[in-house]
């Protein structure tokens, strides 16, 4: 015998399966064509992690990509059209982006696609961007591999084999390092490939790597590998990882009375870092990044007024390139004079201009190639320190 | 040598935190049969109350951290009381996994209330109690980890004697031994429960300063790496023995440091989770829990 709970339940099942019929129909009516619908406003997705553990780089990035979506809204839009920007955040998580990536094509139908810093998550998106045949600007991911996925996929910035030679010379030249130790991160495709790029040229140079270590993302502890570090006794550690893990990294080292110089790349650059290691912990530390907004030429300045203006605070590295990504888009959009796709992709692949990061000019493998800049930390400020020309 | 008995410390200082949460799942266990899930989010909550009341309770000072640490141990009893009657207390008698679920639902409520409420970003939890760095050749010892290592032992004294010298503890064990026996010799089942999840929790919050303490950098979801560790120390231990959770939490914290401290620290989780699989497939009840016989 059936009981009435049974028969409810059964009643309840038949509508769910309806509902689910019902809610699988609604999108079927406009999915199915990628692509602009060339009247209404030019639609652009950005993707960036707004929340989680590379929260600022994604937070810079996005007011960088926001006020550059200001100037050109200001400026009369484009091609005699309305500009809009659309954003989503992966909340610094894995497998998000290709969910928003998804959506941008799917339903938003944008010309063109804006994300992200973290490499790992740029390789998320830039294959769905590719398949579609969108193009996608990455403003900062600095992994070969991103613009490898196919022609595209740009990036505004330079790579990790330019920055890991930098930092060798650097290394070499400058801080006088001989033995050097590495703790990189094994669950980042920019911190693996960075250390990969950073131990090539050292060791060609002559150059001992005396210990390599690993962690992984959203670990705390590193007292184990900076213990191990100690007793190879390297005269400087490179840390090619993102700031959450460098800040702790940094204060656990000098805890452990190791006062070395430390250095890494692009991935330190974020206020955060001073707040997690503290000013006296990151003295003798040193990072390579972009941009820095005390260099003295009238684009930084500019874009640095109007930063402050709009936020209040000062713009770094992941602001400036968010800004130019966005900026050469704009540029690609207006040479191309239409949003079809390949033409788009066409133009953004002949780039040649100059952003507050400097010229910004595209080669045969959609990577730009510009200067880089070295900062250090001093009395708890980031200070600029020289730069490098490529 | 010297690197041997930094990593030693290192690596007991882990296991100490790792054991304090550690015993609020074996406690749960054994009392309830059921793996609390949610167990390590309220290590998280306990870290972010510190986080909170550290400005207005003066931290920097011994007497201020104590207190911070008893202010975010009360708090996380209390949230681990209200949990239970909450969620765990209308599903008393449904089957286990019913319970489990109902867990890992407490689990993400807990994780994206705290996004919402605290943010998402990482914070830098502020140095609740004074900080020195002491030499002794050139192993370095510092404050916060004697800080860790001593609250740990106070605790787990304290946790012994509450179990095994009053009246509450033998009501727990009888509990633990056979519900339907205690409730028969009039044992009120449901306080007792209450009473265990509001000292495990209790134990998670003190968990949550003390790593806050030590990796000063707190966000809602960093409960879930901290949170698995222990659950491998307590099963590694055997689940539902307190003194099988304190030395499984420092089994595992050894381990980690120790290949952390190797050119294999890539494989630092892997080798941490074999040893765990190893030990289980000889010791099925784990290191010190007994082989009981599931009467169905």
């Amino acid at each position: 015998m059936k009981s009435p709970a049974f028969a409810r339940r059964r009643q309840f099942i038949a509508l769910v399966a309806v509902g689910l019929a019902l809610a699988g129909c609604k999108p079927s009516a406009d999915s199915g064509k990628t692509g602009d619908s060339s009247t209404g406003p030019i639609v652009v997705g950005e993707f960036a992690s707004l929340h989680g553990s590379e929260a600022a780089f994604g937070q810079s990035s996005h007011k960088g990509t926001e006020l550059a979506f200001d100037k050109i809204k200001a400026t009369g839009g484009l091609l005699g059209r309305e500009v809009k920007l659309i954003v989503e955040d992966n909340q610094s998580k894995a497998g998000e982006s290709v969910t928003i990536a998804k959506k941008f094509l799917s339903r938003d139908h944008v010309v063109a696609v804006l994300g992200e810093v973290a490499s790992g998550r740029s390789l998320e998106a830039g294959p769905i961007c590719q398949a579609a045949g969108i193009p996608m600007i990455s403003p900062s991911s600095t992994n070969p591999k991103v613009t490898e996925v196919g022609d595209h996929v740009f990036r505004v910035c330079f790579t990790d084999p330019f920055q890991g030679k930098l930092l060798s010379d650097f290394a070499w030249k400058t801080l006088k390092v001989r033995k050097v130790a590495i703790l990189s991160d094994t669950a980042s495709a920019y911190s693996v490939g960075l250390a990969e790029f950073f131990k090539q040229p050292f060791v060609a140079a002559g150059g001992e790597v005396v210990l390599e270590v690993k962690y992984a993302s959203r670990d705390k502890d590193f007292k184990a590998q900076l213990t191990a570090i100690k007793a190879s006794s390297p005269d400087g550690i490179c840390v090619p990882g993102y700031y959450t893990e460098v800040g702790l990294i940094v204060k656990q080292a000098r805890e452990l009375g190791l006062t070395i110089p430390i250095f890494g790349g692009d991935g330190w650059e974020a206020p955060q870092l001073i707040e997690i290691a503290g000013g006296d912990a990151l003295k003798n530390t040193y990072y390579s990044t972009h941009f820095s907004p005390s260099q003295d030429s009238p684009a930084v300045k500019e874009f640095v007024a109007a930063f402050k203006a709009k936020y209040n605070e000062v713009p770094d590295a992941m602001a400036a390139l968010g800004y130019d990504s966005a900026m050469a888009l704009a540029e690609a959009i207006k040479k191309a004079g239409t949003t079809d796709p390949a033409k788009l992709t066409a133009a953004l692949a002949a780039t040649d201009f100059t952003g507050v990061t400097g010229r910004t000019k595209l080669d045969a493998q959609r990577n730009a190639t510009k200067p880089a800049v070295i900062i250090t930390v001093e009395n708890g400020q980031f200070k600029f320190l020289q730069t490098v020309e490529p | 040598m010297s690197e041997f008995l930094q990593q030693l410390l290192n690596g007991i200082s882990m296991g100490a935190i790792y054991a304090l949460i550690a015993l609020g799942y074996t406690m749960v266990y054994g009392v309830l049969r059921f793996i609390n899930f949610a167990h390590s989010d309220v290590f998280m909550v306990g870290s972010f109350v510190a986080f909170y009341v550290a400005p207005r309770l003066g931290s920097g000072s011994i007497a201020g951290g104590m207190s911070i640490l008893c202010v975010a141990m009360a708090a996380s009893a209390l949230l681990g009381v209200v949990i239970e009657k909450l969620a765990y207390k209308p599903l008393r008698g449904r089957s286990t996994l019913t319970v489990l679920i109902t867990a890992i639902g407490v689990s993400l409520l807990l994780q994206n209330v705290g996004q919402k409420l605290f943010g998402a970003d990482p914070k830098a939890f502020p140095p609740i109690f004074p900080a020195r760095t002491f030499h002794f050749g050139t192993v370095v010892v510092n404050s916060t980890q004697l800080v860790t290592l001593a609250t740990t032992l106070v605790l787990l004294v304290a946790l012994h004697l509450v179990v095994h010298h009053t009246r509450v503890g033998t009501a727990m064990r009888a509990v633990s031994f056979n519900a339907t026996a205690s409730s028969l010799v009039g044992i009120d089942n449901n306080r007792i429960i209450s009473f265990t999840f509001a000292l495990g929790s209790a134990l998670a919050g003190a968990g949550g300063v003390l790593y806050a303490l030590n990796y000063p950098s707190i966000d809602p979801l960093m409960g879930t790496l901290p949170g698995l560790k222990a659950f491998v120390a307590a099963v590694l231990g055997g689940i539902g023995n307190l003194a099988g959770a304190a030395l499984g939490g420092l089994v595992i914290g050894l381990v980690e440091t120790f290949v952390s401290g190797t050119r294999l620290s890539t494989y630092r989780d892997a080798i941490a989770f074999g040893i765990l699989i190893a030990i289980l497939l000889f010791r099925p009840a784990g290191l010190l829990g007994k082989a009981r016989v599931e009467k169905v």
